[in-house]
């Protein structure tokens, strides 16, 4: 049995092979699971939180299969564990997305909509989704940084952004219309709007960095 | 410094096999659909489209069995099309690994199948192919109309009516292709992508006609594409992804390089 067992949580909302087989691509020795055993997940060595779709769709399945009870307890336990996309929304305390929906609050800050009137710097209205590759600043140093360069592209496919209540927790940002957070970190755990996945060579490094990370910032 | 444009080649696959139809006459052979997806992936393209052209049953299991391969190697987003009409067949493209499947016929059949699909899975994978046609007269005011069976059989539906519905059924994306252009090598329609781009809040794919780097700068610029999609200048090697995107960027457009 590999001594690098990453798990990836399964409740039900969107395609994790791409995840794993980007995992299985860095970390040759690595054990990738997609599973929603909360056994398997406590016994796993990282964890990753993915999660894409509606956040009151996300959030029921995390309610259901008591997720909400079991990540702060992952993450207490020190663990490395990264939230990619709405899977780092959902680790936030709230989102404005249907309506309103209360997320797991592991981390201070509010999801909020981009909205309909998103200008850019010459005035042009901006499409939502928020699609495509944008420049992530790095505003502090994270060992899941190495490696990549500052200011490098990521996939981001989104509508709702996060906005962190704590700026020590902010390690990256994007503008699109307006700043936002794009990547948090809170000891043990990382958090991400971005696919790495889906972010070619930046997004490999990072996930690379990850299934090496020792869980310190 | 902000959203790069996206440049997307788009692999035609027919049988297991790339193809492409030159200018409407004969097919050319491009090779293995997982090798020539990931040369594009090393050369740096954005994102790759696949459209399934094959006809049979049997061929339709081939491709499933391509889409995992290429999505177990290429690490961008994978958008899958041809030939999606249900909920299982959207189901079976996202579990072989796509990010985004693309509707067309179906949705002209069917409206509710795509405000259905968002629904069940997010806008964010769901994209919607138009086939538009223009149907005006020179000297007119100019008018398109969304085409279905490969451009053949006219629907009556007003392409810019048609997309904002789209957009407002659920669709993340609008991937539109002038059927008056594809194969030319003249250039996108730069009308029609234009007036459907400024009419739908959610990002347009330009489609049909790329014949140089130029073409690819003018639906951005003109045409206000937020991607631009290409097939044969990439395949034959004509051009390469690195130098589209390096002549885009001399021209002002943003992008990823």
């Amino acid at each position: 049995m590999s001594d690098n067992r990453i798990a990836v949580i399964d409740y039900g909302m969107g395609n994790l092979h791409s995840v794993a087989s980007a995992l299985e691509h860095v970390g040759p020795n690595a054990e990738v699971v997609i599973t929603s055993d909360a056994e398997v997940i406590k016994a796993a060595d990282r964890v990753i939180f993915p999660g894409v779709g509606a956040i009151r769709d996300c959030m029921a399945e995390i309610r259901r299969l008591n997720f909400d009870q079991l990540m702060p307890e992952v993450i207490a336990s020190g663990k490395p564990v990264l939230g990619i996309c709405v899977g780092m929304q959902a680790l936030m305390n709230r989102s404005a997305e249907n309506g309103g929906v209360d997320c797991i609050g592991q981390l201070d800050g509010e999801v909020k909509f981009f909205g309909n009137e998103l200008r850019g710097t010459d005035g042009e209205l901006l499409k939502v989704p928020h699609m495509g590759w944008n420049q992530v600043v790095q505003t502090s140093d994270h060992p899941l940084w190495k490696g990549i360069e500052d200011g490098s592209r990521f996939y981001f496919v989104h509508s709702y952004y996060v906005s962190a209540a704590n700026p020590k927790e902010v390690v990256g940002r994007c503008d699109y219309g307006l700043p936002f957070d794009v990547a948090l970190s809170h000891n043990n755990l990382f958090a991400v709007q971005f696919h790495p996945e889906k972010s070619h060579t930046s997004g490999l490094q990072l996930l690379k960095n990850f299934v090496e990370w020792d869980g310190k910032a | 410094m902000g959203l790069a444009k996206r440049i997307i080649p788009c692999l035609d696959v027919d049988n297991g096999r790339v193809v492409k139809g030159v200018n409407f006459v004969g097919i050319r052979d491009a090779g293995d659909p997982v090798e020539v997806a990931k040369r594009y992936n090393e050369q740096g393209a954005d994102e790759i489209t696949f459209l399934d052209i094959t006809a049979t049953h049997e061929g339709r299991d081939t491709t499933v069995h391509t889409v995992e391969q290429i999505a177990s190697e290429v690490f961008i987003p994978l958008t899958v099309g041809g030939g999606i009409r249900t909920i299982e067949d959207i189901r079976i493209m996202l579990n072989a690994g796509a990010d985004k499947v693309s509707i067309n016929s179906a949705a002209v059949h069917n409206p509710d199948f795509v405000r259905e699909a968002s629904e069940r899975f997010g806008a964010q994978c769901i994209v919607v192919a138009i086939d538009a046609k223009r149907v005006s007269e020179e000297g007119e005011e100019p008018r398109w109309e969304i085409f279905t069976h490969g451009g053949r059989k006219p629907t009556g539906i007003d392409a810019v009516a048609w997309a904002k519905k789209m957009a407002d059924y659920g669709a993340g994306e609008i991937l539109l292709t002038s059927m008056d252009r594809d194969g030319t090598k003249n250039g996108f329609d730069l009308g029609v992508t234009r007036a459907i781009s400024d009419a739908v809040p959610v990002p347009v794919i330009a489609s049909g006609g790329v014949g140089n780097l130029q073409h690819l700068v003018d639906g951005v610029k003109a045409g206000r594409a937020d991607a631009v999609l290409a097939a044969s200048i990439f395949h034959f090697g004509e051009h390469s992804v690195p130098q589209a995107k390096q002549f885009m960027q001399d021209q002002g457009v943003e992008v990823r390089l």
